[in-house]
């Protein structure tokens, strides 16, 4: 029965690629696999607007959108008839052919990163020996479609914000990638499905995800920090600040050229997720080993709606980085604690034999250079005990 | 069929590289080129080769060369013209070099000889050679990049030293 109910999209499309000719069979195969992947995914991005909306009216005592259908959850569908129907307004001076092409290069990086990752058991698009590296090199095309985006519109703000956004991500990339070496250099794979495949045991009830061990923790830490960041989420989003440069780079965008620009950066971040999940939330496995029964997709998207949860949560809480903060976090903090996570990753298979001893070194090795790290960058920073003026 | 498509993307980038007025939009048409180039290496099967042609050329050298350009030249561009003054002999340094690589090609040894036995192009094989038989040209290529690293920060701080 659970089994059944695993498999049931699998044996779906086995089923409808069995009513075609066997020449067209692949191709056939894969199409089914795109439009799951469309539908599926386009269908969370407006589930998110609106509940990014309501959490961050919540998180900032007030309601949300709460005047389309109950509590404001058809807000989706009064967007999007909005952004088709708006004029589109192209500056007379921007360069037409790259100011339309920008979102469209964004929004095709952005639906290609699914295709490596594992939604559920046997259900990846494509099952490449280098998943991970497709990702990264996928992710570093958004970066072009940014910078597309900030020139075309001939608008000095615009292309500072493109520049700020393109030193971001360029910055953040680094530690984002070598979160990710330690938990390839443990798999000994490249490829997602084998990675989700190494973390699917269970001592007891316990799962052996690479979240739960020290290395893996500190990874995932600096993994999802680096993940707001290449997504332009507050608190680094300072490239489309609102109060500061309008919108950045897409300040010239109206209509559905502006949806797609969301529609981008919100897929990027949903496969952002989906690839931590992947790596150190062990994919599609089951948190307890008596919760197996429940479908394995059921379980990635329960992580993936966690972690959306968490970005909005820290986007309603935290107040955003300054540039100079920022490049200052990435370079002198993320990258030295990224490269010794590296190391612990390391010392952490040396020690193949279970027990105390690798937790309690592996342990050492995470918290003690972070103390050190953090304490030494913050000692040129004068700070006093906070007080609030109105808050008392 | 496929190997034609890229083929013709390919070479349609770079044609239409060298063919815009536009410096921007000839840096874009050669990151399509690249992106065929890339299409190309995946036909073959050679996975990392493809992909670390993705990542390091569309996605790292395409901002180097527009920052570059953005640096020293006017954005907006002046419209300048495509055949520059000095066509004939540069004609000629061009059909030159065309023939040189067109030689080499052809009397190398991926045409000579009939089947080469398949190597292992997995990941797992470049890795293995990396460490163990390249060892010393990867330390040798990460010094490199460590050098260019430290010149980069050395020339930004002068620079702000200069500014302040």
């Amino acid at each position: 029965m659970g089994e059944a109910a695993d498999q049931f999209f699998v044996r779906l499309q086995h089923w409808l690629v069995g009513h075609v000719p066997v020449s067209l069979q692949p191709i056939v195969s894969s199409l089914l696999g795109v439009v799951a992947i469309l539908t599926v995914f386009a269908g969370l991005f407006a589930v998110t607007t609106v509940l990014e909306r309501k959490g961050l009216g919540r998180i900032q005592n007030r309601y949300g959108p709460n005047r389309v259908g109950p509590f404001g959850f058809l807000q989706p569908i009064a967007d999007g008839i909005k952004s088709l129907t708006k004029e589109d307004v192209v500056p007379h001076a921007a360069d037409r052919a790259v100011h339309f092409l920008a979102p469209l290069v964004l929004v095709l990086a952005a639906f290609s990163l699914y295709a490596v990752l594992p939604i559920g058991r046997n259900m990846v698009l494509a099952n490449l020996d280098a998943g991970v590296l497709f990702f990264f090199a996928v992710s570093s095309v958004m970066e072009l479609a940014i910078f597309m985006a900030g020139w075309s519109s001939r608008n000095k703000y615009s292309l500072l914000g493109a520049m700020r956004a393109i030193a971001q991500m360029v910055s953040y990339e680094v530690p984002l990638i070598l979160a990710s070496v330690a938990v390839v250099m443990v798999s000994g794979s490249l490829s997602t499905v084998a990675i989700v495949e190494r973390q699917a045991g269970y001592t007891g009830i316990l799962p052996h995800w690479f979240v739960f061990t020290p290395w893996g923790f500190a990874g995932f830490v600096i993994f999802v920090v680096a993940a707001t960041a290449e997504s332009n989420r507050s608190p680094f989003d300072l490239p489309e600040g609102e109060s500061e440069i309008i919108a950045g780079y897409y300040t010239e965008y109206s209509g559905f050229k502006f949806a797609l620009f969301f529609l981008g950066e919100y897929l990027g971040l949903f496969a952002i997720s989906g690839l931590g999940i992947t790596l150190f939330l062990g994919g599609w496995g089951a948190p307890l080993s008596v919760l197996s029964w429940v479908p394995s997709y059921l379980w990635f998207f329960a992580k993936l709606l966690a972690m959306i949860a968490m970005f909005i949560w820290i986007r309603g809480t935290l107040p955003r980085l300054r540039m100079d903060q920022l490049m200052n976090f990435a370079w002198k903090f993320m990258l030295p604690m990224a490269l010794l996570n590296l190391i612990t990753a390391g010392v952490w298979c040396f020690f193949s034999q279970q027990g105390v001893l690798r937790w309690l070194v592996c342990g050492v090795l995470v918290v003690v250079p972070y103390v050190l790290l953090s304490r030494s960058l913050m000692q040129g920073l004068k700070l006093k005990k906070r007080v609030y003026r109105f808050a008392e | 069929m496929l190997f034609t498509i890229f083929a013709v993307l390919t070479v349609a980038g770079a044609v239409a590289a060298m063919s815009f007025r536009n410096l921007v939009h000839s840096v874009l048409a050669l990151m399509v080129s690249f992106c065929g180039l890339a299409a190309v290496y995946l036909l073959l099967g050679a996975q990392f080769v493809g992909l670390a042609q993705v990542l390091v050329y569309v996605g790292a050298v395409a901002i180097l060369i527009v920052f570059a350009i953005l640096f020293t030249r006017e954005p907006s561009g002046k419209i300048q013209s495509i055949v520059s003054p000095s066509w004939a002999a540069s004609g000629v340094v061009v059909l030159a070099v065309f023939g040189v690589l067109a030689w080499a090609v052809l009397h190398s040894s991926a045409t000579q000889s009939g089947a080469v036995a398949p190597v292992d192009t997995s990941m797992q094989a470049i890795g293995k050679a990396l460490m163990v038989q390249f060892a010393i040209p990867l330390e040798i290529v990460g010094l490199l990049l460590t050098v260019a690293l430290i010149g980069a920060v050395t020339i930004a701080v002068h620079e702000k030293r200069e500014v302040r």
